[in-house]
């Protein structure tokens, strides 16, 4: 192969290092008006009373909008339609937008927000869960299970109760993993107008553009096929532009009210309140071993803060539970999740989505529990780890599994065997594997459609154009598609052109999210690219005399492999395909396989593959001060097969720097004004000063190894890489702390604070530790209960009515982000 | 008809003369104005982001007289007579500074956002100090932050432009 597999810059590196990507903001349009939204200070409130007048009269205001104007309620998920452009009459966080002002100038627009004037009635504050769950009222949502509770889960594959009695040993922890927020350098923005048509158009920073798309037909009324949604490349993403958002539907609005271009970008603060970040789980792993290190059940509650809407968030609950099962074996599996409403601004999917907080809690338990048994914490893994096309207890089928492998290759790299509990004082190592979906395996609303789509022209000249709904958000999801089709025709990427992002222009691809393109999109475009290939070869075999199946395509051009002087040009061979059947386009499209999990809840967690990582970090502490420095990380990642090792590589050392920041200080807190002030609960800092992330000094070197084993499931055998790489380093770092100083950090982030605290705990001959001591009662339905495979389960909950008898197709709203 | 007062951001009551990418540029614009938004909204060079506006991310840094320096801090009417070099201006005769092209062939830009200002940042590092250490790299970069990358291929891109730069300069 001569592209793919071949480390080389990626299709669209030349307008990144020149400064010529045009992302949202870098849109300026003749007689373009600049929008500003005014937000509710009060975290949670009514609104009594609003005024505009002032606002609308000021000089260079051309419009001001409220919820009234905007009322149609949207949200990501069919379930969650709970949001509105503007707040009608109820505000949930302080940041939620309850007007809009759009003016000649954006400092006009700032100057009138103040001369909007806003009547609260204060209400009841909701800080965190267990406030929520002792404070059914005021609700934040007139829907949800009861009270503040969005969400409760209860899921039983196999009697786990069994499964604790044939153990030799309980373990029984409690792990707090503290929210976080994406942080893209680039602010969310857009640019909407009325077209010359008079039909609108709107770009935006999304990572979903058909997803805004359906958002925005919704709110505004308007069908769809009058509205174009284009996803400029993103300054970042990481999931944080995954939900349509409010500054989005308004701008929209605007441009079709006054006919002219109408723009936003959100200020930092503002980027801050849209979150949709990281969500605060507490939970609780109850696990029974046997001696030799054999898991014989699992037990596992989460509780989840969710702020203030819905967004992804009955899929993040879900996949608080789902993918326990997909990294090591667990015969028998029980999960309770549990999502509450809070005042603070939503929390969504960052990179791992849900499955981020319970993979800390199951590495740490398992360094835990290796420690009790006297087993190497890589040899327990090793004895444990699932294996190739196994279908776990809940139901998921696993296709190539190289997570051993990954163990493997850290260990050596890494010297595990001479440092691990052999280091001085205050040094440490510690091991953590993960796995994550390559893919959602269901779309976010029910349908039966393909997730991704490709359109290829061929034209007389040889070129090549690639249509395709797939987002580039940093990813390379533009050098995946083009990789692919250049691999497929022989030709370079450079000589493909791409046009992906655009509700008008391509075939729907559902957004960057769930590591999903590669596999779907691209997928999708080998699809198409062979397709051509196969009208371009048929018509080449008979203009040369040669027999199909011996031509090849390579260097722009088609020849016959036996004798490669007989051959045409790649212009010459699409020219003599068009004689032969007309115009030249080709169409590729991409379905997920079913899954077998077909219990309620079975939606969340089944992925066409999934990709495996072991990571080793090595840690140095200091004991009278707590402060921990990161020399080295370890890490191997099971790609399947890399399409561009170097955009891999980027991708495996992206993650770990964000686990890195998110292990060592990153987090969205909050705390409250003081009672003579307002006792309003606020961001403790929304600024990217405060918000601690690493920088070029923090970052420690990383030994990135892929372990390729090409997947059949993925295109030339690729898995994902976006986000899996991110999981095993919180707890690894977690697990090294341990190894350096003997004290237990359940809890994320690991500070400096919390290593001194635990520090001070075993100089008193307490337990050695700090983290959460209990985990609140929740009022948990009954569990569906799932009898495995190996227990003759066939994927149905026995106490459920079993899918295929369920007519109800409002009911089986599967949500997979 | 009616005259009204302009809204401020409408009165262009500022004018520099300045160099922006070796080109004498004159420029006028509403006085409060910061140089990062006369280059992008007067002066229409967008290369140059940002990420906050408030001095804290780095992606808005631009070289005034070789210097890196924020432009989300500094006034324009301060840059009247300097001399401005964004992203835009880096290559010359058509091609890539090297810079630019080890970014591209090493995976130093992932989304791209960060990336303009870090490249000027490099070569203001480069300017002054022709083989500089890893660490000093990391020093010079630590105020520019990028959230895709984890920093280690921007390292290995500023070493290779470091050799290739030096590789010209010595023949």
């Amino acid at each position: 192969m001569r592209v793919i597999g071949v480390p080389r810059r990626r299709v669209d590196a030349r307008a990144k290092v020149t400064g010529q990507t045009r992302f949202a903001d870098d849109i300026f349009l003749p007689r373009m008006a600049y929008c500003k939204l005014l937000r509710s200070p009060h975290p949670h409130a009514r609104i009594r009373k609003m005024d505009t007048s002032r606002a609308a009269a000021h000089n260079g205001v051309y419009l001001v909008l409220s919820g009234k104007d905007l009322p149609i309620e949207y949200g990501i998920l069919p379930v969650s339609q709970d949001e509105q452009a503007l707040c009608v009459d109820h505000v949930r966080h302080v940041g939620d937008p309850v007007a809009a002002v759009v003016a000649r100038e954006e400092l006009t627009a700032f100057e009138a927000l103040d001369l909007i004037d806003v009547e609260y009635e204060l209400l009841t504050t909701i800080a965190d869960p267990e406030e929520a769950l002792a404070t059914p009222a005021p609700r934040i949502h007139e829907y949800g299970e009861e009270g503040n509770i969005h969400k409760r889960v209860s899921l039983e594959f196999g009697d786990v109760e069994q499964g604790f009695a044939e153990a030799d040993e309980v373990f029984e922890d409690t792990f707090f993993y503290q929210g976080n927020t994406h942080l893209p350098i680039e602010q969310h923005a857009s640019m909407a107008i009325k077209d010359p048509e008079g039909k609108l158009t709107i770009w935006s920073s999304t990572q979903t553009p058909h997803y805004l798309h359906r958002a925005l037909a919704k709110v505004l009324q308007m069908p769809p096929g009058h509205i174009r949604v284009i996803a400029t490349p993103n300054g970042g993403g990481f999931g944080g532009k995954s939900d349509p958002f409010n500054h989005e539907i308004v701008v929209a609005k605007a441009a079709l009210l006054l006919d002219r271009p109408v723009k936003i970008c959100l200020t930092r603060e503002e980027v801050f309140y849209c979150h949709r970040g990281r969500h605060p789980v507490l939970m609780k792993f109850k696990t029974g071993v046997k001696k030799d290190g054999t898991i014989t059940g699992m037990h596992l509650q989460t509780l989840i803060d969710g702020g203030a809407y819905g967004s992804y968030g009955v899929a993040s609950t879900f996949y608080t539970g789902a993918l326990q099962t997909v990294t090591y074996h667990v015969p028998r599996y029980k999960f309770q999740g549990c999502r509450t409403f809070t005042n603070k601004p939503p929390c969504g999917p960052k990179r791992g989505h849900g499955t981020v907080q319970p993979r800390f809690g199951q590495e740490v338990q398992l360094d835990k529990i290796a420690e009790k048994l006297s087993i190497d914490p890589a040899d327990l893994r090793l004895r444990i780890a699932e294996s190739s096309n196994a279908v776990t207890a809940n139901f998921f089928r696993l296709s190539v599994v190289n997570l051993s492998e990954c163990i493997r290759r850290v260990v050596k790299n890494s010297d595990w065997k001479e440092k691990f509990r052999k280091m001085p004082d205050g040094r440490g190592v510690g091991l953590a594997c993960s796995a994550y979906l390559t893919g959602a395996g269901l779309p976010i609303y029910w349908n039966k459609m393909p997730h991704s789509g490709v359109h290829i022209k061929f034209d007389r000249g040889g070129g090549v154009a690639v249509f395709c709904g797939a987002t580039e958000i940093g990813q390379g999801s533009d050098d995946v598609l083009a990789g692919i089709v250049a691999e497929v025709l022989g030709l370079e990427t450079f000589d493909i052109r791409l046009y992906t992002g655009d509700t008008d222009l391509g075939p729907v691809d559902l957004g960057s999210y769930s590591s999903r393109v590669t596999i779907m999109a691209g997928n999708a475009a080998l699809q198409a690219a062979e397709r051509g290939r196969e009208m371009i070869a048929e018509a080449a075999a008979e203009k040369l005399g040669v027999p199909k199946e011996r031509l090849r395509f390579a260097d722009k051009r088609v020849f016959d492999s036996a004798a490669p002087e007989k051959c045409l040009t790649f212009a010459q061979a699409v020219c003599n395909a068009e004689a032969r059947f007309g115009t030249i386009g080709t169409m590729g499209s991409y379905t997920p396989p079913k899954s077998p999990a077909l219990y309620k809840g079975g939606g969340v967690g089944p992925s066409p593959t999934y990709s495996y990582t072991a990571a080793v970090v090595e840690v140095a502490v200091n004991p009278a001060t707590g402060w921990i420095t990161v020399p080295k990380i370890w890490i191997a990642h099971d790609i399947g097969r890399a399409l561009n090792p170097t955009l891999v590589r980027g991708q495996v050392e992206g993650s770990v720097y964000m686990g890195l920041g998110e292990a060592l200080m990153e987090e969205q807190e909050f705390r409250r004004l003081p009672k003579k002030l307002s006792h309003a609960l606020v961001h403790k800092f929304p600024s990217m000063l405060e918000y601690k992330s690493p920088t070029s000094l923090d970052m420690p070197e990383v030994i990135t190894e892929l372990i390729e084993e090409p997947d059949p499931r993925g295109p030339f055998g690729a898995k994902e890489v976006g986000q899996g790489p991110l999981l095993p380093i919180m707890p690894a770092v977690a697990n090294a702390v341990y190894d350096a100083l003997g004290v237990r950090i359940d809890e994320v982030p690991i500070t400096p604070e919390k290593i001194m605290k635990a520090l001070a705990e075993k100089k008193a001959g307490r337990t050695p530790r700090f983290g959460p001591n209990h985990f609140p009662k929740v009022n948990w339905p009954e569990a569906l209960r799932v009898p495995p495979p190996w227990e003759g389960g066939d994927g149905n909950a026995v106490n459920d009515v079993p899918r295929a008898a369920k007519h109800n197709p409002e009911k089986e709203k599967v949500l997979s982000p | 008809m009616i005259l009204v007062t302009l809204p401020i951001e409408s009165q262009k009551t500022a004018h520099i003369r300045l160099t922006l990418n070796g080109e004498a540029t004159d420029v006028s614009f509403a006085p409060y104005k910061t140089l990062l938004e006369v280059l992008r909204e007067d002066l229409g060079h967008t290369g140059t982001k940002h990420g906050c506006e408030l001095g804290e991310c780095g992606a808005c840094a631009v070289l005034l007289e070789g210097k890196a320096v924020l432009s989300c801090l500094l006034l324009a009417v301060e840059c009247d007579g300097k001399s401005v070099l964004t992203v835009e201006g880096l290559g010359a005769d058509g091609k890539l500074h090297p810079l630019q092209d080890a970014f591209a062939d090493l995976g130093a830009a992932q989304c791209g956002y960060c990336t303009p200002a870090i490249l000027v940042t490099a070569k203001a590092l480069l300017d002054s100090n022709p083989n500089p250490s890893r660490e000093q790299i990391r020093e010079a970069l630590s105020g520019n932050l990028c959230r895709c990358t984890g920093y280690q291929q921007i390292f290995e891109a500023v070493e290779a432009a470091m050799i290739k730069i030096a590789g010209k300069t010595s023949c």
